[in-house]
């Protein structure tokens, strides 16, 4: 458990940044396939800003950004959107994360690969942003514990 | 001889980062510098592999919409790139475990000093 | 439609159950333990059907994403990976049975943590033998090697120590690794394990690839506890818990041998790597030290655990020696040795925890005739390992150990040979010591037994269940069976994995 520091420019700071920063990291990880970024780096950027609220105002005001038990069920999630998207492929007929053959839904070729490689980006997005921060919930809260 | 030291600079300082990942790793005693050094040591193969990608005169591997011809030597090899990302992941991932390792052996033990965690297990 | 895909089945197999055994692990935790076994038997028949498929037909290839290599990552089942994916699905699939009560026992709070992360390590280990791209070897092998760090620590008192070393040295052999096929790589153009395997006969000369072989056998002789490099061993061993340590000790070790078989026969020529740069004979003679070292090391240790993790280094020596003499005997030795030495720990490892849990202790000091009666079955199984450990015909041992002698005789190496007789004897010694313990000092009845017999009766004295017993013995039935039809093995399945540039 972390409690809130008593910097009143801390606390106003990272409030202020915070929105900024999680915007960055959505266009990190939609422009991952045509330039710099992708799922990891958007991901580890959002994991920042939900840590960077739970070190300036501490975990319990922070807990309405990011819950705590929230943390390993989204990563799971995550992990099933990637599988799920590559069952996908295989079900259409082509080989694991084919995606050429998610043309059948109706989109042409660029399209099904856009489409494919964002649901992907979003998913691993989602399961490194909740994993890196039930870690640092995990460590930051062993220190009191038993 | 000059050739030898400045035409591989990026070799010397990948070393350099190696040499002291290693000796960190295996000559320190408190086990927080050994997870550090290990850090150190994977952050100078990263650095070895996205330093050898790189070509001379080539630009980012960014293509424009409006490019006609595209010459694979005037951009940066981005495959390395990629092989680091998850390399880095990797490094997070270690880091993880080995600090959550060491929480557990502070709070059974009181102490993070190799010497006197051995004379504890003995 | 199933065999086109069935390179990627197992570890998607896996993974997923690894992903489904916390999603309903959190409400109901015993579902944990049937989904992983439910998962293990799936993958296990589903490489079965692989190898039976492999051995009539031929290789099977598969694409990840429709991407032809070498621009994209390509699954490849061939003979030596179907092979060892028979081992590593059906060995676990024992294990996990025998965990039934064992797991419960000795992680009450942990359980679904545990068997998930069991399930993850399995995906590493099936990810590891059947790709065909060597930066995703990389990939898997961390998967494997992280899961396996957690699963060590999950152990006794000294555990977290032990798991810690193992982490440290285990990635220090992940970086080496990562940092040689860089070397190779930057020099060859190509991460696809056949297109870089055409490539190198073009750029052997160069130091860059020398140096880069170098890295990685360095790395994955880290990984496989080849002496000296085998230092994180015998504490983790030691110290994990019953099931994590029949599950890593038979399967860890002998992945690192694969990918060190992978790498100097496939990839690179037999010729390179034994004229070239005679790398093979570097790793025969630290094999043979280890050897030496892991057997004489054995007969000094107390704990029965110990004892079997310095045999341990000890075996990996001769799969080392197989590997680094370098002919197609000698590869058909190790081979073989690695199918035989996952099931002998195995048993072995077993019979352990079946003594912890019985007894509570692995002291082999304090073993006695009680051990005899009540658990019989137990001491039998642990029996059957010893004399398969020992090179006893008929058992499975001797067959492995038989054609190491006769490759070193081949190459007339009688160092080795005469290595290999003693470490025979050094093996009989410290075995003998347990069965005599148990089966040969009289049954006495004395006034000084009492005090003793008050503080065992502690524990139950009666034999393991049947969950835990059944594996021990279908694993050391195995040993006898595998030794008898060792003829059919070889011919039909270990002769078509020796690359033809022999």
């Amino acid at each position: 458990m972390i409690t809130s520091s008593n910097n009143p420019i801390l606390i106003i700071a990272s409030r202020f940044l915070t929105p900024f920063i999680q915007l960055f990291a959505l266009y990190v990880i939609v422009h991952g396939h045509y330039g710099p970024g992708g799922g990891f780096q958007g991901g580890g950027i959002l994991a920042a800003s939900i840590i960077l609220l739970r070190l300036s105002l501490g975990t319990e005001k922070s807990e309405k950004v990011f819950r705590r038990t929230w943390g390993i069920p989204l990563g799971f999630f995550g992990a099933l959107v990637f599988f799920s998207i590559g069952l996908l492929t295989m079900l259409f007929g082509g080989n694991f994360l084919e995606f050429d053959e998610l043309g059948l839904l109706g989109f042409n070729k660029v399209g099904s690969h856009f489409y494919g490689i964002l649901l992907i980006e979003i998913g691993v997005g989602i399961a490194v942003m909740s994993t890196i921060v039930s870690i640092f919930d995990n460590l930051s809260g062993e220190l009191d514990g038993d | 001889m000059i050739e030898f030291f400045l035409g591989h600079q990026l070799y010397w300082v990948v070393s350099l980062l190696i040499v002291v990942g290693l000796y960190g790793m295996l000559v320190k005693k408190n086990l927080l510098k050994k997870v550090l050094g290990l850090n150190i040591f994977q952050s100078g193969i990263i650095l070895f592999f996205v330093a050898s990608a790189s070509k001379r005169n080539a630009t980012v591997p960014i293509v424009e919409a409006t490019t006609k011809i595209i010459d694979s030597s005037q951009y940066i090899n981005p495959l390395p790139h990629t092989l680091m990302l998850t390399a880095i992941v990797v490094s997070v991932s270690v880091t993880g475990v080995a600090l959550a390792l060491l929480i557990k052996i502070y709070q059974k033990y009181k102490t993070l000093d190799e010497e006197l965690l051995l004379k504890q297990m003995q | 439609m199933i065999q086109a895909h069935l390179p990627l089945l197992i570890p998607l197999t896996l993974l997923f159950f690894a992903l489904l055994i916390p999603l309903f692990g959190t409400k109901v935790p015993r579902s944990a333990y049937f989904l992983a076994l439910s998962g293990s038997f799936l993958a296990f028949l589903i490489s079965l059907y692989g190898l039976v498929r492999v051995a009539t037909d031929g290789a099977i290839s598969y694409n990840m994403g429709g991407w032809a290599p070498p621009i994209g990552i390509e699954f490849i089942l061939d003979p030596l990976s179907s092979f060892m994916m028979l081992i590593v699905t059906g060995i676990s699939f024992l294990v996990i049975i025998y965990g039934y009560r064992v797991v419960p026992e000795e992680h009450p709070q942990t359980q679904v943590s545990y068997f998930s992360i069991v399930m993850l390590m399995l995906t590493g280990f099936s990810g590891i033998v059947l790709t065909g791209d060597l930066f995703n070897l990389y990939v898997f092998l961390e998967i494997a090697s992280l899961a396996s760090y957690a699963i060590v620590a999950l152990g006794d008192k000294r555990s977290l120590v032990a798991s810690f070393r193992y982490l440290m040295l285990g990635s220090l052999g992940s970086a080496f690794y990562l940092l040689g096929i860089g070397f190779i790589y930057f020099m060859g153009g190509s991460l696809n394990m056949k297109d870089v395997s055409q490539i190198l006969p073009f750029i052997s000369g160069e130091p860059a690839v020398i140096a880069g072989l170098i890295f990685v056998v360095t790395g994955i002789a880290l990984k496989m506890a080849l002496f000296p490099l085998h230092f994180w061993l015998p504490d983790a061993y030691s110290s994990a818990s019953s099931v994590s340590v029949a599950l890593l000790a038979p399967l860890g070790t002998k992945i690192g041998a694969y990918i060190l078989i992978r790498f100097l026969y496939f990839i690179f020529e037999p010729e390179y790597v034994t004229t070239t740069v005679p790398i093979t004979s570097i790793i025969s003679w630290l094999s043979v030290a280890g050897i030496i070292y892991g057997s004489i090391m054995a007969i000094a240790q107390d704990d029965l655990k110990r004892m079997l993790a310095y045999s341990s280094v000890a075996q990996v020596g001769y799969i080392g020696l197989g590997i680094g003499l370098a002919t197609p005997l000698a590869l058909t030795g190790a081979l073989l040795h690695i199918m035989n030495h996952s099931l002998m720990k195995a048993a072995l490892f077993l019979v352990a925890g079946n003594l912890q849990i019985r007894i509570g202790h692995s002291n082999i000091q304090k073993f006695n005739q009680k051990l005899r009666h009540t658990m019989p079955w137990s001491m039998a199984a642990f029996s059957l390992g010893a004399l398969s450990m020992i090179g006893i015909p008929p058992t499975a041992g001797f067959f492995s150990k038989w054609y190491l002698i006769v490759s070193a005789v081949g190459e007339s190496q009688w160092f080795f040979v005469l290595v290999i007789l003693l470490s025979s004897l050094l093996n009989a010694v410290y075995f003998f010591r347990v069965i005599e313990k148990v089966y040969l000092s009289p049954s006495k009845e004395s006034l000084t037994d009492l005090p003793e017999e008050e503080e065992e009766n502690k524990y139950a004295q009666n034999e393991v269940s049947f969950s835990m017993l059944t594996p021990t013995l279908i694993l050391s039935a195995c040993l006898l069976v595998i030794g008898i039809f060792n003829y059919f093995i070889v011919n039909n399945l270990i002769d078509l994995m020796i690359p033809s540039n022999f």
